[in-house]
C-alpha cells in the first residue's frame, strides 16, 4: 500500500488522541476510507472498451464503490484502487462496453 | 393551555415523539409498540411533524439509521420492544460508545422462547449494561412524561449517552388513561432545539465517528462512557426539578409511599407500582407498617437513594418481573450492590413474579408480606421467591 497522504494527520490525531478522550471517540480527521485503498479485494476486473461506449453513465451512477470517474469527454475512467470488481458496472452497461475479466498478476 | 387526551401508552409515547420535535424517527413495527411509529407516521403525513420518518426493513436496521442521523447531529426517536429490542443489541453499544443521545421507547415484553407478548422486563434489563439510561413510567402520563426528561437528560454536555424509557406492554401500551399534552411552546423552552457539539456532519470540519480504538485508547473511550452515566444521576435530578417548574409534575429517582414508618418495604418499577400503592392502603388498614417504593430510574442506578431507602426498612422486598438466570433477579443483585458496605441494612429478599404477562393479583401480594413477615420474626426463608408459580404443573 502507498503511503498515505494523510500520515501528518494521523500522526497529529493520534498524539491528540493519546493525550485526550474526545466525547465518543471521535478522530478529527476524514475516515480511513481515503486511507485505505479496497481495490486489493478483487478476483475479476472491469475491462473498458471505448468503441462500444455511448456515454450513458449508467455504470457511474450505479458503481457502489464510486469508483468510477469521468473524464473530460464523459467516458468512465475506472479507478482500480477502490474498484472491488462486483460486475454491477458491467451487468449495466446496455452496449456490453464492460467486460469483466479475471485479474491475476 | 395544555390539553388533557384519553390515549393508550403508546400514544403517550407517539405524542412525546411530536413535542420533542426530533428530526428523524426509524422504526421497525413490533408488538406491543406497533402503534408507536403507527401513530407518528400518521403526524408526519397529516404535516404536524416535521420529521424524516425512514420505515426500515428490522430493528437492527432502525437502531443503526438513528445512529447515523444522531451521528449526523440531530434530534433521533425510535421505539420497539422485546427481540426487536434484542435485534438492536449491539448497536446499542455503538449509540452509548459514540455518545449520542438517541431516545427510545420500549413497550416492555418478555423474551422468547416461548414466544410471548406480553409484560415483563426481560428487554430492557438484558440491556442494563450497553450505557443507555433507563427509566421505567408507571402509567401512560409517566411514560409521556419521561420521554420528554429523557431527551434533555441526553442530549445534556455533561451526559450526551441514549435512553430508553420503558413502559409496560399491554398494560400500558395498550390501555387508555387520560394523558395531560403539555403546551408545545413549554415543551420547546424545555428542550430546547438539539445543538450538537460532538457528533455532527459538516464539511469544513472532516472526522471519524466510530473509529477503531487501540488498546492505548479503548480503556479511556470506556471509561468516559461511565463517567458520563454517574454525572446523569445529577443531571437527571436537576431535570426532575425544571420538569415539576414548568409541568407541575413531580419526578423522583426513587418514589417512596408511606415509607417513613414502615417496617416492610416493598420495591418494584413501573406499572407495578400503582397496584403495590393501593394494596399498601389495604394493608396499612389492617394495621400492617408497610410501604411501597418505586424505581423511576434504573441506569445510572439510583445507589444513594436505595441506601437512605434501605435505612427505613426493617425488610426491603423487591418486586421484579425478570430473572438473569444463574444468580436471580437483576434489579436485586443491583440493590444488594448498592447496600454491600453498609453497615445496618434491612433483610432483603427477592420476589419474581408476573413474568411473561402473568397478572400480580393481591393474593400474590399477600404472599409476599407473609413471607416477608416470617423473615421480620427471624424465620429462615427463602431469598430468591417465585410468586405465583405454577409449581404442580412443573
Ligand atoms: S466492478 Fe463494481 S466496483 Fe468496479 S467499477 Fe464496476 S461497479 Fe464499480
Ligand atoms: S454503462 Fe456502458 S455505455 Fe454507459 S457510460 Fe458506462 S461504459 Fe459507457
Amino acid at each position: 500500500m502507498a503511503e498515505s497522504p494523510f500520515k501528518a494527520d494521523i500522526e497529529r490525531v493520534q498524539k491528540e488522541y493519546s493525550e485526550k478522550m474526545t466525547p465518543g471517540a471521535i478522530v478529527y480527521i476524514p475516515g480511513s476510507s481515503v486511507v485505505n485503498k479496497t481495490g486489493g479485494w478483487r478476483v475479476f476486473m472491469p475491462k473498458f472498451n471505448k468503441d462500444k461506449c455511448v456515454r450513458c453513465f449508467m455504470c457511474y451512477t450505479l458503481c457502489p464503490e464510486p469508483a468510477i470517474y469521468l473524464d473530460e469527454e464523459s467516458y468512465p475512467v475506472f479507478d482500480y484502487d477502490y474498484c472491488k470488481g462486483c460486475g454491477i458496472c458491467a451487468n449495466e452497461c446496455p452496449t456490453k462496453a464492460i467486460e469483466m475479466v479475471r485479474e491475476s498478476k | 393551555m395544555p390539553m388533557k387526551k384519553v390515549m393508550k401508552g403508546n400514544e403517550a409515547a407517539a405524542w412525546a415523539a411530536k413535542l420533542a420535535k426530533p428530526k428523524v424517527v426509524a422504526a421497525f413495527p413490533i408488538t406491543p409498540s406497533t402503534l408507536v411509529p403507527e401513530k407518528i407516521s400518521e403526524f408526519v403525513a397529516d404535516g404536524e411533524m416535521d420529521a424524516e420518518f425512514i420505515k426500515v426493513e428490522s430493528e437492527h436496521s432502525a437502531i443503526s439509521a438513528c445512529v447515523g442521523a444522531s451521528a449526523a447531529g440531530v434530534r433521533t426517536f425510535t421505539a420497539t420492544a422485546s427481540q426487536g429490542l434484542a435485534l438492536m443489541h449491539e448497536v446499542l453499544f455503538i449509540a452509548a460508545g459514540m455518545r449520542l443521545p438517541i431516545v427510545m421507547a420500549i413497550g416492555n415484553r418478555a423474551l422468547s422462547a416461548p414466544i410471548n407478548i406480553w409484560n415483563d422486563w426481560q428487554d430492557t434489563i438484558s440491556e442494563r449494561d450497553t450505557g443507555w439510561m433507563q427509566f421505567y413510567a408507571e402509567n401512560n402520563q409517566e411514560a409521556l412524561d419521561l420521554i420528554l426528561i429523557a431527551f434533555k437528560v441526553a442530549e445534556d454536555e455533561r451526559v450526551l449517552l441514549p435512553a430508553m424509557v420503558g413502559f409496560d406492554a399491554f398494560i400500558l401500551t395498550h390501555t387508555v388513561e387520560p394523558v395531560e399534552i403539555p403546551d408545545q411552546e413549554v415543551v420547546d423552552e424545555f428542550l430546547g432545539e438539539y445543538v450538537p457539539k460532538h457528533a455532527y456532519l459538516d464539511p469544513a470540519r472532516p472526522i471519524t465517528q466510530g473509529a477503531l480504538g487501540f488498546p492505548a485508547h479503548y480503556m479511556e473511550a470506556r471509561y468516559t462512557v461511565w463517567e458520563a452515566m454517574e454525572n446523569a444521576r445529577k443531571v437527571i435530578k436537576e431535570v426532575f426539578d425544571e420538569f415539576e417548574k414548568k409541568f407541575g409534575r413531580r419526578y423522583h429517582m426513587i418514589e417512596e409511599y408511606k415509607t417513613d414508618d414502615a417496617e416492610i418495604i416493598l420495591l418494584t418499577m413501573g406499572s407495578l407500582a400503582g397496584t403495590l400503592k393501593e394494596f399498601v392502603d389495604k394493608k396499612r388498614e389492617e394495621g400492617i407498617k408497610i410501604g411501597a417504593a418505586k424505581m423511576t430510574v434504573y441506569r445510572p442506578f439510583p445507589i444513594e437513594e436505595i441506601r437512605a431507602l434501605a435505612k427505613k426498612a426493617k425488610v426491603l422486598a423487591i418486586l421484579e418481573k425478570d430473572i438473569s438466570f444463574g444468580i436471580g433477579g437483576a434489579v436485586f443483585a443491583d440493590t444488594s450492590r448498592a447496600l454491600i458496605n453498609e453497615k445496618e441494612k434491612p433483610i432483603m429478599l427477592d420476589f419474581i413474579l408476573g413474568l411473561g404477562g402473568r397478572d400480580v393479583t393481591f393474593e400474590n401480594l399477600e404472599e409476599v408480606v407473609e413471607i416477608s413477615k416470617k423473615a421480620l420474626e427471624g424465620e429462615k426463608v427463602e431469598e430468591i421467591n417465585w410468586i405465583g408459580l405454577r409449581k404442580e404443573i412443573l
